[in-house]
């Protein structure tokens, strides 16, 4: 038999099994504590902190990644949780494009996140990478959420394409030595573009299509050599 | 510089055979090694590595790319490094970098034509007492002066020694006394008396010793050592299977104490780590030093090859069967981050130095996820010093609640900056006087416990330095940091240098630290150089440093905003629209 921890959350009772995260409590009584970087599916490494919840201490505790203890009190919308949580939101859309993440638009909307509070300061920018015929990496619009990063390794394919760029605030994912797609380990799995909550990483035929290119000519152009399919596509 | 159009790999393939067979723990080690080949890194090269460790390339790359002192462009052999941080700069950097930039014809950044020179600026190299400082190469340089250039860009300007204060000196004793380089000399003053004490004594006696002792850790984060090692100890495993890690990471800007035993006294490093081998029930020692300390290199690996000859490492040590104890030297690459502990652990295990999440805590998931005891070099000074002199005489330096001695590393606008060991309890006026005072009028401000501390005013220089009143007065003692700024430092500029140092040295793993040191760079920077702050800039800085403190997943981020914060508190017309260049007239 499990042992069931007896905890708090927004001052409602929860019982849980010992070892249950804080944001798996909460959903467990319909407390829902927002997340970016978190997929169920995935290992959770406490990237964006918007799951930050206040646990009675000094510092406030990623609810994705903190197990529930006995008697804690949990709380999920103090003021300075909403701050925190509203700061990073604005930060990194300050950072990045997000016009094409529904999630993330809808949480700004929710904590009334001001859009152009860090207007003018230095945006995270790269090419748009157009470098195989299956997908477009524009990391422009990615939040580095590492789920890319994860599924490629350990957390499902184990291919190990992929990698960072820099450090700090200029991370970016990248290949070895910023080779194109084709050149790497890659094999073409989708995993990626199917974890990514941004549109960082889309289908080469879906971007096409909202090009507004003909579903005949995007054949073409995503079939091209035939058999040959690892021949090198020169970027755009 | 021109790329040759063939990587030659014949000089690579002596050292690949050496690493044949390891693993990814292997990776930095290997890279600093065939760095020094050819200056840089070139995809051949990463590629043979691979091969050889087994390591995905793509990993290979981000592990370059994390690790500043990594290249994986065109480099020289000879990288000139000159710090641009706080103490350097009061002393008169921008000066010696003119001088150099001008004498070498290049911009930071930049390789010369003929590929044998490459020029940076630099955070804190670490010897603030000898500042301005520089590295040419594996060769250090301090107190520079335009006229000096020549010289130093020639390799022979002299290499500075570290400057050791205060008294009495307990964990410092040997220190500038002894050749550092003879085990004769440690050993005929004193040195591994502690071990051969320790061995006549059960481990579960020293674990008592050093709880009597209240030796916190001295990195700053002042956690039990004697705790620390016992519940190490505790954690079920091998010794085989357990470590002893020496943090000499400090990079901290004004953080320099360490490099004084290590580049002084390098064998009491040494003989902590085994104490604590013996005691904890591990094997395994390991010191990760930073990138930028060539000369504690140097005299740490003699130190240890020496040590081993004469069987103070290795098997069955001082005789004593069943003791088996050895150390490797971990050269870190240019990565503040890799100072906290997990990243410190990642960086060892050949990654990129991002933190982990705790718990689990190192002394059961440490280093490759096993018990690691993992201490500040100051902290395994202590272990021994204590030792030594048992509890009860540590017990009479300092005071009841801070017993013993701490480094402080006082630099900036004083006389004789250097390392002052002192007993906890004198005060910041008091040290600031044992360094002959302050350079010009007044002191305006004192940066205490580092980067990431806080600035005082005037009125709190009667601040005794104790645990108790930091928790108290809410003052970190941190890594021993005082940083004196007399009325001529402009204190917007000291601000913009800690914001950029923590810009810089963010890993990039969460998001209110990679953002946020970002954007609070971006915010001091136009207070400093754009004609002063916006509206809504203070309140910016305070959500930022809100979100960085009480979310930041490790402790770089946590006290990111602490010093800046501090200095917007205390002295809120630094943000004032018409704030002028130079002098604060404020003395609150």
């Amino acid at each position: 038999m499990t042992n069931m921890v007896t905890l708090t959350i927004d001052g409602l009772p929860a019982i849980v099994p010992a070892g249950t995260t804080i944001l798996n409590a909460a959903a467990s009584i319909g407390i829902e504590i927002p997340v970016v970087c978190y997929h169920p599916h995935l290992t959770a490494n406490g990237l964006c902190r918007v799951c930050s919840v206040d646990i009675g201490r000094r510092l406030q505790a990623a609810a994705c990644v903190t197990t529930v203890a006995e008697g804690m009190v949990v709380n999920t919308q103090t003021k300075d949780v909403v701050t925190a949580r509203r700061t990073i939101l604005e930060m990194l859309n300050s950072t990045i494009d997000l016009s094409e993440a529904p999630h993330l638009q809808d949480l700004l909307l929710e904590y009334d996140a001001d859009t152009e509070r860090f207007d003018g300061m230095e945006r995270r920018e790269s090419p748009v990478h157009d470098d195989n015929p299956f997908y477009l990496r524009d990391y422009n619009k990615c939040i580095n959420c590492w789920r890319c990063v994860q599924v490629c390794a350990e957390d499902a394919q184990y291919t190990f394409a992929l990698s960072f760029d820099g450090r700090g605030f200029h991370t970016l994912i990248g290949t070895f030595e910023g080779d194109g797609m084709m050149d790497t380990t890659c094999v073409f799995c989708g995993q990626c573009v199917g974890v990514c909550p941004t549109n960082a990483l889309k289908p080469k035929r879906q971007f096409l299509l909202e090009q507004g290119v003909d579903p005949d000519d995007i054949f073409r152009q995503t079939r091209r050599g035939g058999k040959r399919r690892r021949e090198p596509v020169a970027e755009n | 510089m021109v790329q040759p159009a063939t990587i030659d790999l014949t000089a690579l393939g002596p050292i690949l055979d050496r690493y044949r067979g390891r693993g990814r723990e292997s990776l930095l080690p290997l890279l600093h090694e065939a760095q020094d080949v050819s200056g840089w890194l070139p995809r051949e090269v990463l590629q043979a590595i691979g091969e050889t460790l087994h390591v995905p390339l793509a990993d290979i790359h981000g592990v370059v790319e994390f690790y500043s002192m990594f290249y994986n462009e065109p480099t020289a052999r000879r990288v000139i490094r000159v710090c641009f941080d706080p103490a350097c700069h009061m002393a008169g950097s921008p000066a010696v970098r003119l001088a150099i930039e001008e004498r070498l014809g290049l911009k930071p950044g930049e390789t010369s034509q003929d590929g044998t020179i490459t020029y940076e600026t630099v955070p804190c190299l670490g010897m603030c007492e000898h500042a301005p400082n520089a590295l040419n190469g594996d060769r250090t340089a301090g107190d520079l002066t335009p006229a000096d250039v020549d010289a130093f860009l020639e390799g022979v300007y002299p290499e500075p020694e570290p400057k050791i204060y205060g008294g009495p000196l307990i964990k410092l004793a040997r220190a500038g006394k002894i050749d550092p380089t003879s085990l004769a000399d440690f050993e005929k003053y004193g040195g591994y008396k502690a071990l051969r004490k320790a061995l006549t004594m059960r481990p579960e006696d020293i674990l008592s010793m050093m709880k009597g002792s209240d030796v916190l850790g001295r990195g700053g984060a002042m956690f039990p050592v004697g705790l620390k090692w016992e519940m190490t100890r505790n954690a079920p495993g091998h010794p085989a299977e357990k470590h002893i890690v020496a943090n000499a990471d400090e990079s901290e800007p004004g953080t320099f104490k360490d490099r004084a035993l290590m580049e002084q006294d390098p064998f009491s490093l040494l003989e902590a780590m085994a104490v604590a081998g013996y005691t904890v029930g591990a094997e395994n020692g390991w010191i990760f030093l930073r990138g930028e300390y060539p000369r504690a290199y140097k005299r740490l690996s003699n130190a240890i090859e020496k040590a081993r000859a004469a069987g103070y490492l290795g098997h069955n040590i001082l005789g004593r069967r069943g003791f088996n104890f050895d150390i490797e030297l971990r050269l870190g690459a240019g990565a503040y981050i890799c100072g906290e502990e997990t990243a410190l652990f990642e960086a060892i295990e050949g990654k990129r130095g991002f933190p982990r999440i705790k718990p689990p805590f190192p002394t059961t998931h440490g280093l490759f996820h096993q018990p690691t005891v993992i201490n500040n070099v100051e902290t395994l000074a202590a272990t021994t010093a204590v030792l030594n002199m048992g509890v009860e005489q540590w017990h009479k330096l300092g005071t009841a609640e801070s017993p013993g001695t701490k480094w402080f590393c006082v630099s900036g606008r004083v006389l004789r900056p250097g390392v002052y060991e002192v007993p906890f309890g004198l005060t910041v006026r008091q040290l600031i006087q044992m360094a002959g005072g302050v350079i010009g009028r007044e002191v305006q401000a004192v940066l205490l416990g580092g980067a990431a501390g806080v600035f005082i005013g005037p009125r709190r220089l009667d601040t005794p330095l104790t645990y108790e009143d930091s928790k108290a007065q809410g003052f970190p003692i941190g890594s021993g940091v005082i940083m004196v700024f007399d009325e001529a430092v402009d204190l917007r500029e000291i601000m913009y240098m800690l914001a950029r140092f923590f810009a810089h040295e963010s890993c990039g793993k969460c998001y209110p630290c990679a953002l946020g040191t970002q954007r609070q760079l971006e915010i001091v920077e136009r207070v400093l150089r754009y004609g002063g702050p916006l509206p809504g800039d203070v309140n910016m800085l305070r959500d930022i440093g809100l979100a960085m403190t009480q979310t930041s997943l490790c402790g770089l981020g946590q006290t990111a905003a602490s010093a800046i914060l501090s200095a917007v508190d205390r002295w809120p017309e630094l943000m004032q629209p018409d704030s002028s260049n130079g002098r604060i007239v404020s003395d609150n």
